[in-house]
């Protein structure tokens, strides 16, 4: 029969023992896990990016039921133990069950400190340790509502930034005189404590909390000094206390933490214990990185290779937030014997310092520039006399090798085989470059795949992508240097769209053979591209290859998670009517659209449609004088606008007239990927338009014309193209720049990578200085566009493409 | 289990790199069409979050998923690359450019 091995606590240590258990041996055990949360594994780490809405609880899921089903493990979820009977070999569950184990092992993690003031009870006060945590804060948080972060630690800190980005007013109250004190020295964190308050958090160090107050709920913060800070919620974020719960109920030896020897066995030789609830030669540990290194040796232990032993753990500290870059490792306090190499570059806000004693590299602390980063923690580790290199330590070793400007693959090159790459899940340069070349692995997602390295906080990417070029050299270097539009051909998108017209190449087929493309037909990367260079270079003449575009654009609908499809109807630079809108009503009722959205783009998304009602509930919106808004396509998008003139006692010229005579000359053009416009008023710019692609601000004396801004997942302020006198000039400047950006610009690449790649002054001479240039543009765009200006609903709602609305057939049992 | 052949419609109906729903019981069947024209029936539903696997491109043989991009065999019904899973696969006989479906139990084609 199996030896019974039971896991409590359903964690990222004890997972990460479940993993390695795989790799070594395999169904040796009868695997039990017991998991208080009522959730499979996610990953912690990632609930910051949660918070701020970065992502989603799906996408830091990282072992879902079906795995532990896959691997035999029995999963018990929402189920907590409450104790452990030494003397039988049993736990004892929350709901009184008892279960005998042969081999146990403790994964209980810590507990949120919480610090003992009055009013630390009181709804609204909540600790950062699980997705419920989250969950709770995300319920109570709001735009226009006020948090005050108490810790201004790691933790602390990306609670508040990912509660200002959910749009709270949010106050850091912190002890210390500087945050993240324990990692980083005075000068980092004053850096670091600018930026947060740039960015529009309130900080307030050396602030000792006397009370939370509130009647019945979180009212606020008081301090010892008197100053209170009025609060909807309050996030204690103050520190970890390992969770010895067990142990100290069952006569385990403890002390702040579960304590183990070096084979990770608690005083009971059938039990182990991992991750943060132990503790390891008087070292309790908070960071992933060393329980990794833990269950490693406890996987060893449990199949029986008895001599593995861990050791203990140096750690590195990277600050997960977003455009913040912090390293710190080591120690860097006040040691009379250590001596210090600091570099600063203040216009940059780089700030670097290296901690060295006896000529050993003990401790450092980077802000601004962290590329070094990994080669000094290996230095660190390593213990390496470093004075031959001491005097360009600082500068990174490309300049330290004589070298003009730091390289930073060659930097990645120079690493030693065991520097460590992604300090998550701890995978060193000689597993990834071993992995690149016995599996062949070509690209970022390929080595996340096989190796771990960046699957967790991906702060590593950059390290990766650069160890990639340098370990294939040559066959990265020309794929670099030119990134092939896929796997299916060498050529780079420019150099495709030189041969379409070069060679004449007029169909996808004729073109796949012609560049000797290594696929039949492609795949999903290259065909939509292709289809879209091919539509650009012959306008009219090209016959659109439905079977090449993404399902939205197919079926002029956007796809939803649950196979429905939204509706989003043009409304003309924003403006409506009650005959619209008593339209969009009837509409809604007659085929009982569950959902009825007011989008971020002025106008009105329907959602939760099903396919084949499509064509009719176009046809009823057509009838009404609606046409399709192009929420799905790469296309024009919205016109955003302001009142305007007309309205408005700041307004200089009518923006809502230039809008709607923007968007009806622009409408219905296939583009690079999509295009937002937008006209403003008056500077003061309610309609947003320095974050758009067109942007158009109106002023006493005409139009100023913006390019380039973007407010995704980049925000990116425009750049000013020109100003101009007349509405007419407008347009024309507006469809020039369009058009140059869909010959020029690659597939999915918006407007501002492509004027970042080509240089603002590059836009100026084909559109502002050269007035042929910009005629001919112009020309080309008005005779590109006469050929898709006709309304793709109305066309389906008269029956073509009918096949895709409709079944094939209907069976029935 | 006994398979009953059901006529779903001609080979002409579905566009080449291209797909259809035929709805069953048992849920729908994503039918595809390749370059080649050779005919797969996978149910419609992604291993991964349930995308309609119908509404994916067809390259080769071979689906994306419009969801999140895997690509699924269609020969075999498995994803292919570095995820795991299988899109649960259903027999196809071609005889005169008709498709006809191998489904368990006695089924009947209400419409065409
Ligand atoms: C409906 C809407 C949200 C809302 O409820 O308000 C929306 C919804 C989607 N957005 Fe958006 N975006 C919407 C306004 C915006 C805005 C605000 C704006 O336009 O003023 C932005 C930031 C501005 C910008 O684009 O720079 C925005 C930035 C994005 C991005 C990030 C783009 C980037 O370059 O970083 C994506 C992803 C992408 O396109 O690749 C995206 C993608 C999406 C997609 C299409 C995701 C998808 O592929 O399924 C969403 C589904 C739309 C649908 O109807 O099913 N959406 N999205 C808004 C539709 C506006 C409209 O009337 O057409
Ligand atoms: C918001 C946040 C951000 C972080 N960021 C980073 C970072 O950037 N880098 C980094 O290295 N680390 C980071 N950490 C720390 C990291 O997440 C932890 O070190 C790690 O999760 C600890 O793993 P663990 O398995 O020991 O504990 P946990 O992951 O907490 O797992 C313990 C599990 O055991 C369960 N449990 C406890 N007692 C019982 C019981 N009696 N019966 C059943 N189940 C029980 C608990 O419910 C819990 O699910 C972060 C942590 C948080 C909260
Ligand atoms: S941008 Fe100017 S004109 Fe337009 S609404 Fe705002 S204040 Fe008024
Ligand atoms: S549902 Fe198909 S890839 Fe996610």
């Amino acid at each position: 029969m199996k030896e019974k091995l039971i896991l409590i606590g359903n964690g990222m240590a004890g997972v990460r023992v479940l993993e390695e258990l795989l790799e070594r041996a395999p169904g040796r055990y009868e695997v039990t896990v017991f998991g208080a949360e009522p959730h499979p594994t996610y990953n912690r780490i990632m609930l910051s990016p949660v918070l701020a809405g970065e992502k989603q609880f799906e996408d830091i899921v990282t072992h879902d039921r079906a795995w532990y089903a896959q691997n035999g493990f029995d999963l018990r979820t929402g189920t907590r133990i409450e104790s452990v009977d030494r003397t039988a070999r049993e736990v004892v569950a929350s709901d009184g069950s008892r279960m005998p184990y042969d081999r146990l092992v403790i994964a209980a993690g810590s507990h949120p400190i919480l610090i003992p003031v009055p009013g630390k009870d009181l709804p609204g006060v909540i600790t950062f340790r699980d997705i419920a945590d989250v969950d709770a804060m995300l319920a109570a948080a709001g735009s226009g509502r006020r948090a005050v972060v108490i810790g201004g630690g790691l933790l602390g800190l990306e609670a508040a930034n990912g509660l200002l980005a959910r749009g709270m007013t949010v106050t850091v109250v912190h002890l210390m005189a500087t945050v993240m004190e324990r990692q980083l020295d005075d000068a980092a964190g004053y850096l670091l404590r600018r930026e947060l308050e740039r960015r529009g958090l309130a900080v307030i160090t050396e602030a000792n909390t006397e009370c939370i107050f509130g009647d019945g709920r979180v009212g606020g913060v008081r301090l010892k000094d008197g100053r209170e800070i009025p609060a909807d919620l309050v996030v204690m974020a103050v520190g970890i206390r390992p969770n010895a719960d067990l142990g100290k109920a069952t006569g385990l030896a403890t002390n702040r933490g579960l304590i183990v020897d070096d084979r990770m066995v608690t005083s009971d030789e059938a039990i182990l214990a991992v991750g943060e609830c132990v503790e390891h030669r008087g070292q309790s540990y908070g960071l992933v990185a060393p329980l990794y290194e833990m269950a490693k040796v406890v996987a060893d232990q449990l199949a029986g290779r008895t001599d593995s032993v861990y050791q203990g753990s140096v750690t590195s500290t990277k600050l997960k937030v977003t455009g913040i870059d912090v390293f710190s490792a080591g120690t860097f306090g006040a040691d009379k014997d250590a001596e210090d190499i600091v570099f600063r570059d203040a216009a940059r806000g780089i700030y670097k310092r290296i901690v060295l004693k006896d000529d050993r590299i003990v401790g450092t602390v980077l802000y601004g520039d962290t590329a070094d980063g990994a080669r000094l923690f290996q230095l660190l580790r390593s213990s390496e006399d470093v004075s031959a290199e001491r005097d360009t330590l600082v500068f990174g070793p490309a300049l330290a090798a004589g070298g003009a400007a730091p390289d930073p693959i060659e930097a990645v090159a120079a690493l030693p085989a065991e520097a460590e790459i992604c300090g998550c899940n701890g995978v060193c340069k000689g597993k990834i470059v071993e992995a690149i070349g016995a599996k062949g692995l070509q690209t970022v997602e390929d080595v996340r795949t096989h190796t771990k390295a960046s699957a967790s906080c991906g702060s590593c990417t950059g390290l990766v992508e650069k160890l990639l070029k340098s370990t294939l050299g040559e066959a990265f270097q020309q794929g670099s240097s030119v990134k092939p539009v896929c796997g299916c051909t060498t050529y780079g998108h420019d150099e495709v769209r030189k041969l379409i017209r070069a060679k004449e190449l007029r169909s996808i087929p004729e073109l796949m053979q012609e560049l000797a493309w290594t696929s039949p037909n492609g795949c999903s990367k290259c065909r939509p591209a292709l289809n879209y260079y091919l539509l650009c270079e012959y306008p009219g003449e090209y016959r659109d290859d439905a079977q090449s575009r993404f399902v939205n654009e197919r079926v002029h609908a956007n796809i939803q998670k649950d196979g429905t499809y939204s509706v989003v109807p043009r409304m003309w630079g924003g403006v409506t009517s009650a005959a619209e809108l008593r339209a969009i009503a009837d509409v809604v009722d007659r085929y009982q659209i569950p959902t009825v959205k007011v989008t971020g783009g002025q106008r009105i998304d329907l959602l939760g449609v099903k396919k084949e009602q499509l064509p009719a509930v176009w046809a009823d919106l057509n009838n009404a004088g609606l046409v399709s808004g192009h929420a799905y396509g790469k296309a024009l998008r919205t016109v955003k606008t302001c009142v305007g003139s007309e309205w408005c006692r700041f307004g200089t010229q009518d923006s809502t007239a230039m809008g709607i005579a923007l968007e009806r000359a622009t409408w219905g053009v296939w583009t690079p990927h999509k295009v937002k416009m937008a006209v403003s008023g008056c500077p003061r710019n309610c309609a947003e338009a320095t974050v758009k692609d067109f942007g158009v601000v109106a002023v006493e004396s005409g139009w100023e014309l913006h390019v380039g801004g973007a407010a995704g997942m980049h925000v990116r302020p425009t750049d000013l193209l020109c100003k101009v006198a007349t509405p007419p000039e407008v347009i024309e400047y507006c469809c020039a720049f369009l058009q140059l950006y869909r010959e020029e610009g690659r597939y999915l690449e918006r407007p501002w990578p492509w004027i970042e790649r080509v240089g603002i002054a590059y836009l100026r001479k084909r559109i502002v200085e050269d007035a042929e240039s910009r005629r001919a543009l112009h020309a080309r765009f008005r005779h590109a566009i006469s050929f898709t200006q006709k309304d793709p609903w109305a066309e389906r709602a008269a029956g073509a493409a009918a096949h895709e609305f409709s079944p094939l057939a209907e069976v029935v049992a | 289990m006994k398979i009953d052949w059901i006529d779903v419609g001609d080979v002409d109906d579905i566009p080449i790199m291209g797909a259809r729903v035929v709805r069953s019981a048992d849920g729908d069947i994503a039918v595809f069409r390749t370059a080649d024209n050779s005919i797969f029936a996978l149910y419609d539903r992604c291993p991964h979050k349930g995308g309609p696997l119908s509404e994916g491109i067809v390259h080769g043989r071979s689906v994306t998923c419009p969801l999140h991009n895997w690509v699924i065999c269609l020969e075999t019904g498995e994803v292919e690359g570095p995820d795991h899973g299988c899109a649960a696969q259903i027999s196809v006989s071609i005889d005169g450019g008709r498709i006809r479906l191998g489904l368990p139990r006695a089924s009947r084609a209400a419409h065409g």
